[in-house]
């Protein structure tokens, strides 16, 4: 149950740093990534904040075998670089491109209550469910 | 290339970081898993990956953050400048796109660039490029 409670924190801690960032807002999105036009360099360092404080707590996690609520790190172990994950990173890239909207914001969006983030987000699932039966249709094939 | 100056907010950006990096750390030591965010909203989809419950406290924290912040203050504006046609074929791009590459800014880009993680600095590169230049497309080339 305790993990449950984490879960809801991370979510609330991560869409409040989306909403002090900036990047919750698609326009400031679309400024940083319009690199030919009047480029705003902002969002680099919601990267760089980000990374400075994972970089420490990857150095710990990686230490432990178990999380301090005692449940198993998860942590990915895949190395490969495939069709798959190149493919899928510019699919999605050129998405985010088009609207400013990437999952996390998107969502916070919706929550504020912006009906267009709700159909961005709608969508967004759509997309997902369909990635869901391509996958399916694969195995069974 | 010429900077926008009067909307560089290098403090705010740096602050907001900071705080999804202490998102990430908390999601990691505590509860041992990556906050990608694609990967927790796409799992909801596949019974087989499991962990309903904490999934779902996930989103409803992140879809309840505005809310929380309007206790304290006004919100910083939100500018969505896409029509509806654009927002869905985006939605879709999107979807499509973190589920086959395994993950989105949040998972590769956060989570995976603070483990060192080349796979993920791969696809961060992959989406990062295809965002430049999709923008650069959209307004510089059709001019939209």
């Amino acid at each position: 149950m305790k993990h449950t409670l984490v879960s809801l924190i991370t979510g609330l801690v991560f869409g409040l740093g989306l909403i002090v960032s900036g990047m919750a807002n698609p326009e400031k999105v679309l400024g940083f990534l319009d690199l030919a036009g009047l480029w705003d360099p902002s969002l680099a360092f919601v990267m760089g904040g980000a990374i400075v404080v994972g970089l420490a707590a990857f150095a710990v996690a990686r230490r432990r075998t178990l999380s301090f609520l005692g449940l198993k790190m998860n942590i990915p172990e895949a190395t490969h670089i495939d069709k798959r994950l190149v493919g899928g990173g510019l699919v999605f890239g050129i998405g985010w491109g088009i609207a400013g909207f990437c999952p996390g914001p998107g969502l916070v969006a919706l929550g504020a209550g912006e009906a267009k983030a709700a159909v961005f987000v709608a969508s967004m699932i759509a997309g997902m469910a369909l990635f869901e039966i391509l996958e399916r249709k694969k195995t069974a094939a | 290339m010429t900077i926008a100056w009067s909307d560089f907010t290098p403090w705010a950006a740096l602050s907001g970081g900071i705080l999804i990096g202490v998102a990430a750390a908390i999601f990691l030591l505590f509860n041992g898993r990556i906050a990608g965010i694609s990967g927790i909203l796409g799992g909801l989809l596949n019974p087989a990956q499991g962990g309903t419950s904490w999934r779902i406290a996930f989103l409803v924290g992140l879809i309840a953050s505005p809310l929380l912040w309007l206790g304290f203050a006004a919100l910083p504006p939100i500018e969505i400048n896409a029509g509806y046609p654009s927002l869905v074929i985006a939605g879709l791009l999107v979807g499509l796109g973190t589920r086959y590459g395994s993950g989105c800014t949040s998972g590769h880009g956060v989570c995976g660039l603070s483990r060192l993680s080349v796979r993920s600095l791969i696809a961060t590169l992959a989406f990062m490029t295809a965002g430049f230049v999709t923008v650069f497309v959209i307004r510089h080339v059709l001019g939209a």
